[in-house]
This record gives structure tokens, C-alpha cells and sequence, in this order.
């Protein structure tokens, strides 16, 4: 008799798809969030695969913030033309007639209205009761405990301490009237999974993520690429051209870059395998209380 | 250094090949699993400086371990509320991998009100690992343990004897747990069970085989999580395919969408459509990547037909000389998982596969003292209590038992007014007859009823949308 085995990565495959057409088939109104990072990429794929030969049947939603990389929108707009995705981009447009920056407010309070605002408004006006993340558990302590189904309250809030058991592959998918789900498909993905499969199946990723000559800026010990022309004067003398990657991508002021010569996804690899701090740490946001992620999760932050 | 330098490519192309174990670990408060499972993680190279220097950090804040002295158990404890309590209080998922395989591990806590967490933590498991504590021996939190792993069907036990340096490796200690063990899981039929003599503290028998044990014949813990050979636990006999979603791009194609719960499906193949008992032939298996020959399960695929056949999710796809269970009666192993008692007037909502269906509990058969597995009487039950009870659906379900087949076996019971997971069933065996509560579905004669031809189509569209509310109406034109 035949061996019919699974590698690890068929098998992350296989649960990912039937995820997420358990929420195509149950909820009413469901959205992918794309964040154009590495992870979303995969997603999206997934989401691609999950339905072939036919079209998802949900669409993509962007909340830009308005200081993402130029790259990154660039990549997102082409990646939606060239897959036929109906992609939606909301933005907080009150707060950034109204000035509000990582510069000028810090990055706790940009992100609190450009990002967690932003999204909750956006979730609120299309009235989504489900949303795709791409949020895996390895990538953080809090995120270890959630589940792939994680019920939010109409005032999408997570309560860690009251998660729904979840058996087997079978999801609870029912929420009153307001309440929602957050969906996280690579929940069991690695971040070695996330770029293995990247290479294996030629996932298009933003350029941002390989190594290239960038002007950079040292900002409190982190290296920033000034993508645009809001970076402050006083800091426009200070850049240099340096070899630079990014291991997350996000707001261009709060994610610092990596000084590297990886230009493949081996290279990639090769130095995440040998490196010496994981992918979280260049994101200025994790620092800014203890237990800072758990807190965004509570307050409606992926 | 040049010797450590790693061949990238040649360590991706190895990477891919590997396949995944998930293990359960299931211990009391201080048997020392998270020190066990930090120290799988930490040992097999794969923790990151950073979040180690995060444990420094930490450990001088709020570390239960001597000073000097890494506190692995910190390393797991993700949220900030059960850090201040010092105990792990939901299942938390852990991530390693070595050359041989890749491992996911759902960390679970020990104490009695969170049997409901390790019950949600071993759903999926191939393998639990039980730890005790030398000194102690097997204790009634091992046994109810070890219940939880045979209810869930869990089909391979390690039990790690930990602090087996505190005993100072003694043959004797070691016997004798494991004698008194060995009784215990024979006594639930669980037939791969596997025992080490570990200190998770100080790495003996951990990763690396143990000095200290000479008279112990076995491999290191982790040299068995790597070779435990585990494929074959899947049930590849009977194909069960529940359909998950209809794919209907264009008039020409119309896919049926689903993981196969368990087999194997080739091209050609004769299928039959449970309700509609209608056949046909496998025209084509359907993927992202092009068709495929066969498919087997947990695979996500799409199947096209030869006939145009009308199915719709809930529906299931099987061969027609090897049918599941057709009914709307049996009797279940359930687990109850609500804060809330076991209301027996509640219509809950079941969720079978991608089945849906309004479901009542007609009677208690008995409840099961977890701690020494009895059969008590029955009553209703809260929180935590497991027990046997037999249920009627309001729509016909195509299952299988448990113990043959999780996918098919397995199900949840949804409060219909929270919406919360108030229970998880495994089933045993269909109902017939006079153990059924005997009601009949209900049925609509339209010709008896007197109405007009024309209104078929409204009706049969309202009773669909019925069927998607969980509730089964027999239509006879």
C-alpha cells in the first residue's frame, strides 16, 4: 500500500485552506486584512488557493496609515491589479488632516488612530462579522494562547481569560448581531514555515525585505529609511546610505532595518538561523508599555 | 567557525521534507512541565538570544528559580495575568523544530477546573506527554490525565517520570511508577505507551541520553518524539469526504470543496451523495496546482462529478459499499465546557464537520468520576464533568464513532443563546429503535396539504433555509 504522508508545510496547507473557506461558507460578510508583510502574502495565496479555479469570494482590506513604506503600496496595488482581488484601503483621514504622525504624536498614539481607530471604524462602517489576520503564534508571548477563531465583543475587544474552546477542526463560528471573529489562518505557521513557503510556491514579496542600499537614519538606536520627505529636518543631515533589509514591514518611522547583504530568501534564511534577535524587536511599538501587545489585543489591535 | 557554517540550501531542501507532530503535555502544578517543554525549545536551538535576554530580565523580576539559575518555565508563560498568578491558566501553543521533525506543542495546566483547556489542547494531538514527579508517583491528577488523553483518543503516551534527581535515579522509583502506570492505561486500552526516567531541571534523558540512568534501555525523550512513527494513526480505510463549499466560478464548473475527513479518493471512482443517496464518479480532484490522480486525508481539495448532482455544504460524499451512520440518534461521550450547568429544555445548536443542526439531549446515561474513572449517576452537568448522554439532531447526521473516526465522530454543542462552546462530544454508537426518543422528522405532504404545484419551488427554498438554521423538514411532493 501507498505511504500517503503530509510534509509539515501540506500539512500548515491544508488546515489554512479549510479555515478559511469555513468562513466563506458560514459568515455573511467576511475580510481578509492585508498588512503587505510577508505573512499577508502567504495568506492572500492561501485564500487563492482555497478557491481555485474561482475568485475569493471576500475581499482584501488595507488600513493604511498613511506613513507606510512607498514601496509597499506600490506592491499592494499591483498584487490586487494582477490577481483580480477587490481590494478595499481605508485610512483614518480625520487624524491625518489633523497632523497626527509617529514624529509629532510618538508611536503610541499614531498607532492607537492610524492603526487600531482606523481599523476598528473600518470593521464598523462595511459591518464585517469576520476578519482574516495573519497573525501567527509563534511571533509573540499573548499570541500563543489565542485561538484561530477569536470571538471579539461589539466593542471588538479580546478577552484572553474568556476564549471559547476550540476541538479538532471544528470552529465555532456564531456571533450575535455587532460581535465578530478574528480569523488567524497561520495560526500554527513558523516564521521558517512563512519564508520556506515563500520559496517554494514563488510568493511575490515587497522588494523591502531584501537587502539594498537605502538612506537610512539612526533614531534611538534603530535604523530608519527615510521613505519620505516628513522625515525632521534636524535628522535630514544624518543620512547615509546604508545596506539595509527589513524583517517586518509597517509604518516607515517605527520599523527599524536590519544592516544586511541578504538579496535572496536563502540569504534570508540563512540569517535569520543565525542571528540573534527575533523578527518583533524591530518594531518600535512592542517597546513602548510591558505586556504592549497583549494591551493593543485588548483594545481591538491584531 | 567555518565548520558551523550551515549550507542554507541544502538545510531548506532537508526542512521541507519533514513532517509535523503535535504533542499534548499534561502535568500538576509543579511536576515541572514548563521547565520540560523550555528546555525541548531551548536545547534544540531554537530559541533567539533576545528572547532570552528577555528571560534574564524577567527572572530577576519574578523567577521561581535559584539566582544565577535560568527559570525555562518563564519562557512560556505569555500573559501578563497568569505570569502575576505563577501558573499557566490556558492552553498555550509551542513551536520547535529539529532535523527530524517539527513539533507543535499545546501546553496545558494541570489543576481540576482546567480540564476544559486540556481537553481543547489535545483535541489535535498525535502524542501526550503525562508527567509526574518521582517522589510522588502516579497521583490522581496523572489519572484523570491519562482519562482525558484515552477519551480524546490520543494515540501515543509518554509518561515522563520527572526529578528523577531528587530520587537520585533510582532504578526502584522509576519500576514502580512505571508498573503502577502501565496497569492504569491497560486498564483504558491505550496501547503505545512509552516511559522515561527524566530530570527536566538538569536535561537527563531530555535531549540527550543520561549518564546517570545507565540501567535505563531507552532512547532520549526527544530521540523518541523524532522517530515516533505516527501516519498510520490516520483512518486511510473509509473515505469520508464532508462537503465543505460549493465552488461555482462559471456554468461549466461546479467543484465541490472539502478537507477528506478520512481515505483516499482516485479519479473514476464510484461516490455516493448522503442525503440524496444519488451516484456518480469522481470526473476530476481539483487543486491550485493542477488535478490530481488521488487524494487522501487531511488533504483540502476540490471534486468535480461526472453527473450533475445537487449537493450543498453539510452533505457528504462516500463511497456506496462503505456508508457512515445515517440517523438522528446517538449516544456520545460529551465533555461540558460552560461556566453556565447543563440545561436539558436547551435547543442547542451541533456542529458535526460542516454540519450544522439544532440538537437536544434526551437523557443522561451516567457521568464519570474523572479522578477514578467510575460511572456515577447522571445528572446534569457543569463545568468540566464528562459523562455519556444520547442526543437527537434535528437534522439527519452522517457519523461515524469516535474511536473509528475522530473526523466523523467528533462534534461540538453551541448555547444558542451566548453562542459559547458549552460542550465537545465524541460518539459511540448510533440509536435505533426504542432507545430513540421515537419523534419523526417533521413533514410537509404537499398533495395531502392541497397545494398547487406551482408553490413547490417557494417551499422547497424555505425549507433549505430552514436546513441552514439547523432544522431538517421532509418534503413529499
Amino acid at each position: 500500500m501507498a505511504e500517503y504522508n503530509l510534509s509539515h508545510l501540506q500539512e500548515l496547507e491544508t488546515e489554512s485552506i479549510h479555515i478559511i473557506r469555513e468562513v466563506a461558507a458560514e459568515f455573511e460578510n467576511p475580510v481578509m486584512l492585508y498588512s503587505i508583510g510577508k505573512d499577508s502574502s502567504v495568506m492572500v495565496r492561501l485564500a487563492e488557493k482555497a478557491f481555485a479555479p474561482g475568485k475569493v469570494p471576500f475581499p482584501l482590506m488595507h488600513i493604511d496609515s498613511k506613513w507606510k513604506f512607498r514601496e509597499m503600496i506600490e506592491f499592494r496595488d499591483n498584487y490586487a491589479k494582477q490577481y483580480g482581488w477587490n481590494l478595499i484601503v481605508e485610512s483614518n483621514m480625520e487624524a491625518f488632516n489633523a497632523g497626527v504622525g509617529p514624529f509629532t504624536h510618538g508611536s503610541k498614539v499614531h498607532t492607537d488612530l492610524m492603526k487600531t481607530k482606523a481599523l476598528l471604524d473600518a470593521l464598523n462602517k462595511y459591518k464585517f462579522d469576520a476578519a482574516f489576520g495573519g497573525a501567527r503564534r509563534d511571533e509573540e508571548k499573548s499570541r500563543a494562547k489565542e485561538r484561530i477563531f477569536s470571538f471579539r465583543d461589539k466593542f471588538n475587544q479580546w478577552d484572553p481569560k474568556n476564549q471559547r474552546p476550540e476541538l479538532w477542526d471544528i470552529y465555532n463560528s456564531r456571533v450575535h448581531k455587532g460581535e465578530s471573529i478574528r480569523v488567524f489562518p497561520l495560526s500554527n505557521w513558523t516564521e521558517l514555515d512563512i519564508w520556506q513557503y515563500i520559496r517554494l510556491e514563488n510568493i511575490p514579496i515587497v522588494p523591502l525585505y531584501y537587502a539594498k542600499e537605502r538612506p537610512c537614519v539612526e533614531i534611538d538606536g534603530n535604523i530608519i529609511m527615510a521613505d519620505d520627505d516628513r522625515l525632521p529636518k534636524e535628522l535630514v543631515p544624518k543620512i547615509h546610505n546604508r545596506m539595509v533589509r527589513f524583517r517586518t514591514l509597517g509604518c516607515w518611522p517605527l520599523t527599524g532595518a536590519v544592516e544586511s547583504n541578504a538579496t535572496t530568501i536563502e540569504e534570508i534564511v540563512e540569517e535569520m538561523m543565525t542571528t540573534t534577535k527575533s523578527e518583533r524587536t524591530t518594531r518600535v511599538i512592542d517597546f513602548d508599555q510591558e505586556a504592549s501587545m497583549e494591551q493593543k489585543k485588548r483594545e481591538g489591535y491584531f | 567557525m567555518e565548520e558551523n557554517k550551515i549550507d542554507i540550501k541544502a538545510f531548506l531542501d532537508a526542512d521541507e521534507k519533514k513532517d509535523l507532530l503535535r504533542l499534548l503535555t499534561a502535568g500538576s502544578v509543579d511536576d515541572g512541565k514548563s521547565t520540560l517543554i523550555g528546555r525541548l525549545l531551548f536545547d534544540s536551538k531554537k530559541l533567539y538570544e533576545d528572547q532570552l535576554q528577555a528571560l534574564t530580565r524577567d527572572s530577576a523580576r519574578v523567577g521561581n528559580a535559584g539566582a544565577g539559575q535560568i527559570d525555562y518555565a518563564l519562557l512560556l508563560d505569555g500573559l501578563k495575568a497568569e505570569r502575576e498568578e505563577g501558573i499557566t491558566i490556558d492552553v498555550a501553543y509551542r513551536y520547535f523544530s529539529t532535523n527530524q521533525r517539527k513539533f507543535i506543542i499545546a501546553d496545558t495546566p494541570g489543576h481540576e477546573q482546567y480540564t476544559r483547556n486540556m481537553i481543547t489542547g489535545g483535541s489535535t494531538a498525535n502524542l501526550a506527554i503525562i508527567l509526574v514527579d518521582a517522589r510522588k508517583g502516579v497521583i490522581t491528577q496523572t489519572r484523570r490525565h491519562t482519562f482525558l488523553v484515552s477519551l480524546l483518543g490520543i494515540k501515543h503516551i509518554v509518561l515522563a517520570v520527572n526529578k528523577m534527581d531528587l530520587v537520585d535515579f533510582d532504578k526502584a522509583v522509576f519500576d514502580k511508577i512505571k508498573k503502577e502506570y502501565l496497569e492504569l492505561t491497560t486498564q483504558l486500552g491505550i496501547e503505545d505507551v512509552t516511559c522515561f526516567p527524566i530530570s527536566a531541571k538538569q536535561g537527563d534523558n531530555v535531549v540527550e541520553k543520561s549518564e546517570r540512568t545507565p540501567w535505563f534501555e531507552g532512547t532520549s525523550l526527544l530521540e523518541f518524539l523524532e522517530t515516533v512513527p505516527i501516519h498510520r494513526d490516520r483512518n486511510m480505510t473509509n473515505f469520508r469526504y464532508p462537503v465543505q463549499y460549493v465552488l461555482r466560478p462559471d456554468l461549466d464548473f461546479r467543484g465541490f470543496c472539502g478537507k477528506i475527513a478520512s481515505g483516499v479518493v482516485r479519479k473514476g471512482d464510484e461516490l455516493v451523495a448522503l442525503p440524496s443517496m444519488k451516484r456518480s464518479r469522481v470526473k476530476s480532484i481539483v487543486t491550485y496546482e493542477g488535478e490530481l490522480e488521488e487524494a487522501f486525508c487531511p488533504q483540502s481539495v476540490t471534486i468535480t462529478l461526472e453527473d450533475e448532482i445537487d449537493i450543498s455544504r453539510g452533505e457528504m460524499l462516500v463511497r456506496p459499499d462503505d456508508v457512515p451512520n445515517i440517523g438522528r440518534n446517538f449516544e456520545t461521550m460529551l465533555v461540558w465546557m460552560d461556566e453556565e450547568l447543563m440545561d436539558r429544555g436547551k435547543q442547542f445548536f451541533l456542529k458535526h464537520n460542516t454540519n450544522t443542526t439544532r440538537a437536544t439531549i434526551d437523557s443522561i446515561e451516567y457521568r464519570v468520576d474523572v479522578n477514578t474513572m467510575e460511572r456515577l449517576e447522571g445528572k446534569d452537568f457543569k463545568l468540566n464533568e464528562i459523562g455519556c448522554v444520547r442526543i437527537t439532531t434535528a437534522k439527519t447526521l452522517f457519523f461515524d464513532a469516535y474511536k473509528d473516526n475522530k473526523a466523523t465522530g467528533a462534534f461540538i454543542l453551541i448555547d444558542p443563546i451566548t453562542n459559547n462552546t458549552s460542550a465537545v462530544g465524541m460518539i459511540l454508537r448510533p440509536l435505533e429503535g426504542d432507545e430513540t426518543n421515537q419523534i419523526e422528522l417533521p413533514t410537509l405532504d404537499l398533495k395531502k396539504l392541497g397545494i398547487a404545484a406551482e408553490h413547490y419551488d417557494a417551499i422547497e427554498r424555505a425549507v433549505a433555509e430552514l436546513g441552514r438554521q439547523g432544522i431538517e423538514v421532509k418534503v413529499i411532493k
